[in-house]
């Protein structure tokens, strides 16, 4: 028998500010499997930070199941890292200090810290070295770039070994070399720790050269539209986004966002 | 950059001559635009005292000119002499002005961040409790002591009261400020986390009202003297306010003036002290282009 999926999404609806208020999804379902990196790209408004702020349970759904590692989720997720368009790092603390952040909270190791400051720490060394922090640690946030404070962020996301990692938009407020430099980073994260990661972004060509499988959504009332595995060997480099595959499946991609945002014009004309 | 360093780095230029005259030239301009920094620094530090020097004089000429009496004004030498002439209970009183004042305050800290962070974390309780909050703070704190009188009978203890009822509601305020307005990115790291909410108030909500809370602490420290001298020109036995009441019934003006200064020394070192404590604690909300490590 086929093992469970990782995350799953059944027949979720979600309206904001109970019944008279806005609907953000619509009978959306979806699955993704244990150490799979899935995508999600819409047009705008479709409802993809809704999703995934579901998946990690800071906002209940109206109606239908969210279900992660097996449990229905009704509280915040412990297992889950997150990483938003903005750093969000804490000013007053050091970039190390951010990135420690999730072992003062998550337990087992909020329990350990006082014991195993130093391990912990070494981790920490270890994490920000693999996304070319080495010798930031004692700086404030403040005192480094977007991209150098992105790199934190997603630090700080993964430091504690989450099973799942929410990415919302994370690299959108960065210019194009930086970003593109960032895939880089975040790929060798992800096979290096292996996590279950679903990217919430709306460019496309980030997408496709992250993910394993990319779901398309509608616009708002959300739901999957259709979804396109990518086919590309790893680590993938920058070189190969200039194929004709890489540029056909973007191509593909943009068509379907397209025909989503008219569809649903069609449909409210109907 | 410390003064001393740039100083420096200016000695430099100008040592560094070369052979190219342009390049001499160019140097020549920063050393001046350095030595234009330096001197600038240099008058903001001095340009209180030179502020207060100023009007003491003009104090000192007007009274002389105008001839004004002294029991109307009398001329700062005066006051000064004042000082001198009543070193002992002038500081006796001051001491114990302070001593009434820095109770009060501390008091004053501990229910306004207490309360700060009640109110700041809890939109039912922040709804609440805020109407009574400002309606408490618009009570005229002179009508009050008559009250602290009756419950405390004269002495210390309605000065400590005052002190603290008027200086605990901008620390209130302002704490409750700076954690109500926590961006929600922040709050959802750390519940997406798993963290709870008192974890989360001590990790993101209580650094964050600190700047808020050093805001407070610079209007509280002074505003508490004010409460603690109102008490004790009411209904006190010793202290500054009850000196400066005594005075002025004998007529002693250059003494109710030297209670004056006293008090505006006071507070104006107690304002201070809260200035440095801020500017080691939270460095970091108080950051400076100047401070920036050229990024990449």
């Amino acid at each position: 028998m086929k093992e469970r999926p990782f995350v799953e999404i059944d027949r979720v609806w979600m309206r904001y500010n109970g019944s008279g208020g806005t609907l953000a999804l619509r009978n959306a379902s979806l699955s993704v499997e244990r150490e799979e990196f899935v995508a999600v790209v819409g047009p705008s408004g479709c409802g993809k930070s809704t999703l995934m702020r579901l998946v990690t349970g800071l906002w209940p759904a109206s109606s239908g199941s969210v279900i992660v590692a097996g449990k229905e989720v009704d509280r915040p997720l412990s297992i889950a890292g997150m990483a938003f368009q903005n750093p969000t790092l804490l000013p007053w603390r050091s970039i190390l200090n951010n990135v420690m952040l999730p072992f003062e909270v998550v337990e087992p190791h909020a329990g350990r810290l006082r014991r195993d400051r130093a391990s912990y720490e070494k981790q920490c060394h270890e994490l920000l070295e693999l996304v070319g922090l080495k010798g930031f640690e004692a700086k404030n946030p403040w005192q480094l770039s977007g991209g150098m404070q992105q790199r934190a962020s997603l630090c700080r996301a993964l430091v504690h070994q989450p099973q799942l990692l929410m990415l919302d938009e994370p690299f959108a407020a960065l210019d194009v070399f930086t970003r593109e430099d960032l895939w880089g980073v975040l790929q060798n994260l992800w096979m290096v720790r292996k996590p279950t990661v679903i990217l919430v972004t709306h460019d496309l060509r980030e997408a496709a050269f992250l993910a394993d499988r990319i779901l398309v959504m509608t616009s708002r009332p959300g739901r999957i539209m259709i979804e396109r595995k990518v086919d590309l060997p790893r680590p993938r480099t920058t070189e190969m986004t200039y194929t004709p595959y890489f540029q056909d499946l973007v191509q593909d991609l943009r068509g379907h966002i397209d025909r989503a945002r008219q569809g649903e014009e069609m449909a409210h004309v109907n | 950059m410390s003064t001393e360093a740039v100083a420096t780095f200016a000695g430099d230029i100008k040592a560094a001559g070369t052979d190219d005259p342009m390049q001499d030239e160019e140097f020549a301009r920063d050393a001046a635009i350095v030595a234009a920094a330096i001197r600038r620094r240099r008058l903001m530090r001095i340009l209180p005292w030179l502020v207060i020097a100023g009007m003491v004089m003009l104090w000192e000429v007007v009274v002389r000119v105008f001839d004004i009496p002294e029991f109307v004004l009398p001329a700062p030498s005066v006051v000064a002499q004042s000082i001198s002439k009543w070193w002992n209970p002038i500081v006796m009183n001051a001491g114990q002005t302070l001593k009434t004042t820095l109770i009060g305050f501390l008091m004053a800290n501990l229910l306004g961040l207490t309360l700060g962070v009640i109110v700041g974390s809890s939109t039912l309780v922040y709804h609440g409790l805020y109407p009574l909050l400002i309606a408490f703070n618009s009570i005229p704190k002179v009508a009050v002591v008559p009250i602290l009188v009756i419950w405390f009978g004269i002495g210390t203890a309605p000065a400590i009261v005052t002190a603290f009822l008027i200086s605990f509601f901008p620390i209130t305020v302002n704490v409750a400020a700076g954690i109500a307005t926590v961006e929600p990115e922040l709050r959802d790291v750390l519940r997406a986390l798993g963290a709870h909410p008192l974890k989360i108030v001590r990790k993101v909500g209580l650094p964050r009202a600190m700047p808020y809370y050093f805001a407070s602490l610079k209007i509280a420290v002074t505003s508490s003297f004010l409460g603690s001298i109102l008490a004790e020109t009411v209904a006190g036995q010793s202290g500054i306010g009850h000196l400066m009441i005594v005075a002025s019934s004998r007529f002693e003006v250059p003494l109710v003036f030297a209670g004056l200064v006293v008090t505006a020394a006071m507070s104006v070192t107690m304002y201070t002290i809260a200035t440095l404590i801020e500017t080691r604690t939270i460095g970091w909300a108080m950051r400076s282009q100047g401070d920036l490590a050229g990024g990449v």
